[in-house]
């Protein structure tokens, strides 16, 4: 029995009022549609809500109604007459952050820690820092009076579900186009809950539809023919489906795939806070991340230090309950990823990799992964190559700078990396040579909506964030 | 260790992330302790206080009044613990020693010229030797925070070697006086040179600094007093002083000592808080856990 032991310290689920079953927003209202299906809390199987599985008959609704925004309102609307809508809404997601924090937490299974300080916060911001740009466009360096591209298309992951619905919109909305957006299928009461919310912003109709389902609407989405955009945030398989679909149209696509990313750990590193960005980069929301380090690289003269240090912290690790305060590590979000994650689990140690664990109970119901740490991994190894997702990591060895990077790069992926030392010229001279969008430097999953996000070769193309993630909704 | 040796050794710890450590602390502040954590918290906190006065108009009739409350800090209520040391200038400890004789409450004095730290190594240890020959049990040394910044290290573990001698078998608290120190790599290397000349405990600050006793500073330390009980065998305690009012930051002090050294250091012998006001705000958070209600600062002793 531990002397401190923290007792149970769960966030008020009586702050989220669910309905019984939601239809789909389009054009201003919610609708109803033919078929239906559950979305449960992963964290107890629970069923939270009934939710409309829309058909091609509904995406069709939905982008005729976003057509006809975009014609009639939202396009002719001056930018500094939209920015309003958009403060007004960041506002809202303030307002509301708590509720929305527990949402998440309820259909995600992430810890309400991570959605109150760092979800829910990003949203408001990435409302805010795109409303700023709605009236501002003449500078941001497409020339005068950039055109918006028409009616976007945008299919968006379980992992961030609000995060990633606001860096999808946000943008959208302030160059002046109109969307249809599919949320993923285990994840869709916080996008519905921000249909609500543009209800309340009286956000003009039509502007934001949100249309439910699964694999089947989202392809009966990115083609259709009325969509001049689509944005997707997924799995490089998806990814690649969507590239082809779209090839032959004249759809504008932006793609934010998987990643395998690399935290490289140097001799001179500062290693509490190394190990605190070890942590933080593959256990962060149960290693749901894109741009997750996944694959440790430790210079090999301190790797004993860092390996004793690090299991030592992950034994402080609290899983369990998402909506209590004190949850580090939540449920994992659906069977189906926990059954993938287990897979690459059991590989790893057929390969010959050595697989550890803290001792922790894992709840009886519900989807739960320990975290995992694998040693005497190999660049040969699945675990080392392929994108888990899930609470896994893989560590390998290097001796020099110019190994770190080769090893670091040699992935078909290019999403992140991170880079700890004290030393400043080292951090730039790896920065100049790893090939992925976003380096860390003595952090990891840092986000901020003024800073460009996106990938290197099968990461996906095209930018989110900052000024650069202007282009993917301009006409330029 | 040479003089070499010695700055090649603190030279070659870890460095701090400076962003790292504050990020990290602040998650841990936003740690939520309540019912029966906090129960316990605050009992736990209570018996880690060094009860302390520090001040120009201290008088024997002062201390008393600290001696009594430190023994029965709440006279409502016997349940509730001793804190664990009164805090005094060297010229008060016969007074706390005959007053706190037999009771469990331990005598600290500080000493060596507290809290500038600025005469002569004689003057310092003669301070220290009279604080324990007056009764003091534990003795709050300063370091040379002047030598410290200009690099001459063997200075300061020189004097630190020479007070823990004079201590006799007092225990030794080192003063880094964090807030002079200013980076965070500066606490790291001053804790492990503490350690090394033999301090019993590290404590953050004199109190009169600003700042004294900070979340990320104090991680540090625990820091450094997990690696090196790792390393060299000895476990070497922690006090953080200064600033510490609250019930609410002293709990988060106790988190940071859970999840940074661990639980073997959650005991008053390993870890202690000095502070004055914060006693009486454990003590109305612990009458509310009890009661239900909470009381106005009336219904609690002022020392």
């Amino acid at each position: 029995m531990p002397k401190f032991e923290y007792a149970p310290a769960p966030e008020s689920r009586a702050i989220v009022s669910l309905r019984e079953s939601y239809g789909l927003f389009i054009g201003g209202e919610f609708t109803p549609g033919a078929r239906a299906f559950k979305t449960i809390s992963p964290a107890t199987e629970e069923v939270l809500a009934e939710v409309t599985e829309a058909d091609p008959a509904d995406v069709d609704r939905a982008v005729s109604a976003a057509r006809k925004a975009y014609e009639h309102t939202w396009a002719p609307m001056p930018g500094k007459e939209r920015a309003k809508y958009l403060f007004r809404i960041a506002r809202i997601v303030q307002e509301k952050a708590r509720e929305l924090a527990v949402l998440e937490s309820l259909d995600n299974g992430k810890p309400i820690r991570e959605s109150r300080d760092v979800d829910i916060p990003l949203v408001a911001a990435h409302f805010f820092y795109y409303a700023g740009w709605a009236d501002k466009l003449d500078y941001a360096g497409y020339g005068a009076a950039p055109r918006p591209l028409g009616v976007a298309g945008q299919v968006i992951p379980w992992n961030f579900p609000l995060l990633m619905l606001a860096w999808k919109i946000a943008p959208a909305l302030a160059c002046g186009n109109t969307v249809v957006l599919k949320p993923a299928e285990t994840t869709p009461l916080t996008a519905l809950a921000f249909a609500e919310i543009c209800q309340q912003a009286d956000l003009p109709a039509g502007v934001v539809n949100i249309v439910t389902g699964a694999g089947e609407t989202g392809r009966a989405l990115v083609t259709h023919p009325g969509i001049d955009k689509v944005a997707f945030t997924g799995s490089t398989e998806v990814g690649k489906e969507i590239a082809r679909a779209c090839a032959p149209s004249r759809k504008k696509l932006t793609l934010e795939l998987g990643g395998k990313a690399a935290n490289i750990v140097f001799e001179d590193a500062p290693v509490d806070q190394a190990v605190e960005g070890i942590v933080n980069g593959i256990f962060f929301n149960q290693g749901h991340v894109c741009c997750a380090g996944s694959r440790l690289l430790v210079q090999e003269s301190v790797y004993d230090q860092v390996l004793a240090a690090l299991r030592r912290r992950l034994e402080t690790l609290r899983l369990g309950d998402p909506l209590d305060k004190n949850t580090d590590v939540g449920a994992i979000n659906s069977a189906a990823q926990l059954a993938k994650i287990r897979e690459l689990s059991e590989a790893g140690e057929a390969e010959g990799a050595q697989r550890w664990s803290p001792p922790c109970d894992l709840p009886v119901k519900g989807f739960w992964f320990p975290p995992t740490v694998f040693t005497g991994v190999s660049q040969a190894h699945r675990i080392a190559r392929e994108e888990i997702f899930g609470p896994v990591l893989s560590v390998l060895t290097f001796r020099t700078p110019a190994e770190a990077v080769e090893k670091a790069n040699n992935t078909p992926y290019g999403l992140s990396a991170g880079v700890w030392t004290e030393k400043g010229s080292l951090s730039l001279w790896m920065a100049s040579r790893l090939r992925a969008g976003v380096v860390w430097a003595n952090t990891f999953n840092k986000f901020d909506p003024a800073s460009p996000f996106g990938g290197y070769k099968e990461s996906g193309y095209g930018r989110e964030g900052g000024r650069h993630g202007l282009e993917a909704y301009l006409d330029v | 260790m040479s003089a070499l040796d010695l700055r090649g050794f603190l030279h070659g710890l870890p460095g701090v992330d400076q962003v790292g450590a504050q990020a990290r602390a602040a998650m841990l502040a936003s740690r939520s302790v309540k019912t029966t954590a906090k129960q316990w918290a605050l009992d736990a906190a209570i018996s880690m206080i060094d009860l302390t006065t520090l001040e120009g108009q201290d008088t024997p009739g002062k201390v008393r009044a600290l001696c009594a409350k430190a023994k029965r800090p709440d006279p409502a209520d016997p349940t509730a613990p001793m804190v664990a040391a009164v805090c005094v200038y060297p010229d008060l400890a016969h007074v706390a020693a005959a007053d706190l004789k037999g009771s469990g409450v331990h005598v600290a004095s500080v000493a060596t010229a507290f809290p500038s730290g600025r005469t002569h190594l004689e003057v310092k240890l003669a301070d220290v030797k009279y604080a324990v020959a007056a009764g003091a049990d534990e003795v709050d040394m300063v370091i040379d925070r002047g030598a410290f910044l200009t690099g001459n290290y063997q200075h300061v573990y020189d004097e630190i070697a020479a007070v823990r001698e004079a201590c006799g078998g007092a225990h030794l608290k080192v003063i880094l006086e964090t807030g002079e120190l200013v980076t965070l790599d500066n606490v790291r290397r001053a804790s492990w040179l503490a350690m090394l000349a033999g301090a019993d405990f590290i404590k953050t600050s004199t109190g009169k600094i600003t700042p004294a006793a900070t979340l990320p500073v104090t991680m540090v330390m625990l820091e450094a007093v997990r690696d090196f009980r790792e390393t060299h065998g000895r476990q070497v305690g922690v006090k953080a002083a200064g600033g510490i009012r609250t019930a609410k930051d002293a709990i988060r002090y106790l988190v940071l000592v859970n999840e940074t050294a661990g639980e073997d250091w959650l005991d008053p012998r390993w870890f202690r808080l000095g502070a004055s006001s914060l006693l009486n705000d454990l003590l109305m958070q612990r009458t509310k856990l009890a009661t239900g209600r909470y009381s106005g600062p009336d219904y609690f002793t002022l020392d």
